[in-house]
C-alpha cells in the first residue's frame, strides 16, 4: 500500500447555479477554503491533481489550463485524471498514490463542474461514440434507469417495493440537503411526493433524479509525517479500490455490478474490514439516482444481493439506522459531476474528524466514500478513518 | 468589477465540429450486415463467446475474433426504460421512447435497441407488455443505410 496518507483539509463551494462567478472564480472558492481548513498555503503543496467531466461541457477543451492560476500550479507539476462520474474518486486516488509512493508529501486535489455553462447532456451524448451507441437516447438518465430495471428484473424485485424504498432514500437525502450548507437542492419532500412524482425515465421519477449543478471541491492530502505536524485531526486513508469494465455495457451484468463489488472488496481488504454494515459508521454512496443507491447498497456489501429494498424500508440506512448513508444529501441533492465523487470523500473526511456540523453522525470513526463512472464502467472507493 | 446590484453577465458561444470516424474492417462488415438484414457477431476462439455487435478482438481474452456468425433475430429483454422527457437531440415529437437491452438467442451479453410496434404513448400498456424476460424480434426498416437504426424497432412476441 505504500506510505500512509491522510486528508488534512477540505473545501467546497456553495453548489447550485453559479453564473454569479466565472469558472476560475469558482475553483478559487474551493481551493481557498481547503487551504484555510488545512491551515497551509499553496507554497506548502508539492503538486496538483485536477479532474472534471469532458471539458467541453463548459466549452473549453482543457479547462485546467483556463483556471491554472486558481489551481495554484505555477512552479508545480499538474496531473489530470478523468473517468466520468467516478472522476472525484480517481483524482483522489491519483493524489493518494503520489504521496504513498514517496514522490510527494502534500497534494492538492480539485474536482469541479459548471453544468449551467453549456448543455451538459449534449456533451454527455459524446461520451460513447455515436455509431455503436446511436440509441443512447436520453443519455445518462436512461443508462442508469436501464441499469436499475436490469437489477429489479434480475432479482425479481417487486416494483412497488422498490418504488417505496427509492422514495425513502429520496426523503432521507432531501432532508440531508436541507441541513447541508453546501447542497444545491433544498426542498422539504414527503414519501408520497417522491412516489407520485412524474416518470422521467422509467422506473425513475422526478424526485429520484439528481440536479445539474455548478460547484467545486478541493481536498488536501499529506504524508504521515506532514499530516502529524500540520493537522490536529487528520482523516486517514484506510483503503482504496478501483475497478473497470468493458466498453460495451451489454458485455457484463450491470445488475450484479462486478466493478462495484470488486472495488469495495479491495478497499475493505486494505482497511481490514470484514463486515462493512457493522464496522462502518457512515457512508457517502454515489447516488445520482435513488434506484442506483439501492443497487450499490448490495454491491458494496451492506446487505445481501436483491434485499436492499427490505433493508431500506426497515430504516437500516436512514438517520439513526445501523449505517446512515448520505447524510450530506448525496449526489441526489448536489451534482457538480467532476466534483461529486470528491465531495463524497470530503464529506467522509468531515465525518471522521467531527467537522460535519449539522449533518454530523455522532462519534463517526470509519467512513466509506464511493463514486461510479465511465459508460457504466467504473467504480471507485476510498475509506477514511479517524485513527491511522 | 460589476457595479453593485448588477448581475455579472455571460457570453454566448456555439461550437459545431464535424468528424469522420473510421469504423475499421470489423465494424464496416457489421454495418454492411445490417444493410442486408443480417445481425453479425464474432466468436472468440479462446473463451468461445459470441458478441454482438461484432468485435475485432475479445474484450476479455484480447484474442482476435475472426470467426463470423450470423445470429438469431429474436431474443429476450434484459432491461428496458421509458423515456418521457425532452433532451439534447430528443424533441417533444420523438417521445416517449422505450429503449431496451436484449440478449439475442445464442449470443453472449446484451445489445441495445428500442421497443415499438404498438401504442407506446400509453405507459400502462407498455408496462404490461414490456417485461424483463419477454421475447422480442427485430423489425427491419424499409430503407437501410448500414446504420443501427436499420432495425426500426424490436417487436414483442406475444
Amino acid at each position: 500500500m505504500g506510505r500512509a496518507v491522510a486528508v488534512i483539509g477540505t473545501g467546497q463551494t456553495r453548489h447550485g447555479r453559479r453564473d454569479d462567478v466565472s469558472y476560475p472564480d469558482l475553483i478559487k472558492e474551493a481551493v481557498k477554503a481547503a487551504f484555510e481548513d488545512a491551515g497551509i498555503t499553496s507554497q506548502d503543496i508539492d503538486a496538483v491533481v485536477y479532474g472534471s467531466m469532458p471539458s467541453m461541457m463548459e466549452g473549453v477543451a482543457y479547462n485546467h489550463f483556463y483556471f491554472a492560476d486558481a489551481l495554484r500550479v505555477v512552479g508545480k507539476p499538474l496531473l489530470r485524471t478523468e473517468t466520468c462520474g467516478s472522476t472525484g474518486q480517481s483524482i483522489a486516488h491519483t493524489g493518494i498514490y503520489w504521496i504513498a509512493s514517496g514522490m510527494a508529501d502534500i497534494i492538492l486535489v480539485v474536482g469541479s463542474e459548471k453544468q449551467h455553462e453549456g448543455d451538459a447532456q449534449a456533451t454527455m451524448t459524446t461520451i460513447p461514440e455515436a455509431f455503436m451507441h446511436a440509441d443512447f437516447v436520453g443519455g445518462a438518465p436512461v443508462a442508469f434507469s436501464m441499469q436499475s430495471r436490469e437489477w429489479m428484473g434480475h432479482f425479481n424485485i417487486d416494483e412497488d417495493k422498490a418504488r417505496e424504498a427509492a422514495a425513502i432514500i429520496s426523503v432521507d437525502c432531501h432532508d440531508g440537503g436541507l441541513k447541508n450548507p453546501y447542497a444545491h437542492i433544498r426542498v422539504n419532500i414527503t414519501k408520497e411526493d417522491a412516489m407520485k412524482a412524474r416518470i422521467i425515465t422509467y422506473p425513475v421519477r422526478l424526485l429520484d433524479v439528481c440536479p445539474s449543478s455548478d460547484g467545486a471541491c478541493a481536498v488536501i492530502f499529506a504524508s504521515e509525517d506532514k499530516a502529524k505536524k500540520i493537522c490536529k485531526k487528520p482523516a486517514w486513508v484506510k483503503g482504496t479500490g478501483f475497478r473497470g469494465e468493458e466498453y460495451f455495457s451489454g458485455d457484463s451484468s450491470k445488475a450484479v455490478w462486478q466493478s462495484a463489488i470488486e472495488a469495495s472488496k479491495e478497499a475493505y481488504k486494505q482497511a481490514g474490514i470484514t463486515d462493512p454494515l457493522k464496522e462502518l459508521d457512515v457512508a457517502e454512496v454515489y447516488n445520482p439516482f435513488t434506484y442506483q443507491q439501492l443497487m450499490f447498497l448490495e454491491c458494496l456489501g451492506f446487505c445481501p444481493p436483491g434485499e436492499s429494498p427490505d433493508y431500506v424500508v426497515k430504516g437500516v440506512f436512514s438517520p439513526g439506522g445501523k449505517l446512515f448513508c448520505n447524510p450530506s444529501g448525496g449526489v441526489l441533492c448536489t451534482n457538480p459531476i467532476g466534483a461529486a465523487g470528491l465531495i463524497r470523500l470530503a464529506e467522509a473526511a468531515m465525518q471522521v474528524t467531527g467537522k460535519a456540523g449539522a449533518i454530523q453522525v455522532e462519534g463517526a470513526k470509519l467512513a466509506l466514500s464511493h463514486a461510479m463512472g465511465g459508460a457504466l464502467q467504473f467504480n471507485g472507493i476510498t475509506i477514511l478513518g479517524s485513527e491511522l | 468589477m460589476a457595479e453593485k446590484n448588477e448581475k455579472p453577465r455571460t457570453i454566448h458561444t456555439v461550437l459545431r465540429v464535424p468528424f469522420e470516424m473510421a469504423l475499421g474492417p470489423t465494424w464496416t462488415r457489421f454495418f454492411e450486415g445490417l444493410r442486408e438484414k443480417k445481425i453479425l457477431g464474432t466468436k472468440c476462439k479462446e473463451c468461445g463467446r459470441i458478441l454482438v455487435p461484432a468485435r475485432p478482438f475479445c474484450p476479455r481474452c484480447f484474442e482476435p475474433m475472426e470467426e463470423w456468425v450470423e445470429v438469431a433475430q429474436e431474443g429476450t429483454i434484459i432491461t428496458w426504460s421509458y423515456v418521457n422527457y425532452t433532451y439534447f437531440g430528443v424533441t417533444a415529437d420523438m417521445i416517449p421512447i422505450v429503449p431496451t437491452r436484449i440478449k439475442l438467442d445464442g449470443v453472449d451479453g446484451g445489445w441495445g435497441g428500442r421497443i415499438g410496434g404498438f401504442d407506446i404513448k400509453d405507459f400502462d400498456l407498455v408496462n404490461k407488455k414490456v417485461k424483463v424476460g419477454a421475447r422480442v424480434k427485430a423489425v427491419w426498416s424499409g430503407e437501410r443505410h448500414g446504420h443501427l437504426r436499420d432495425i426500426e424497432y424490436w417487436e414483442i412476441i406475444e
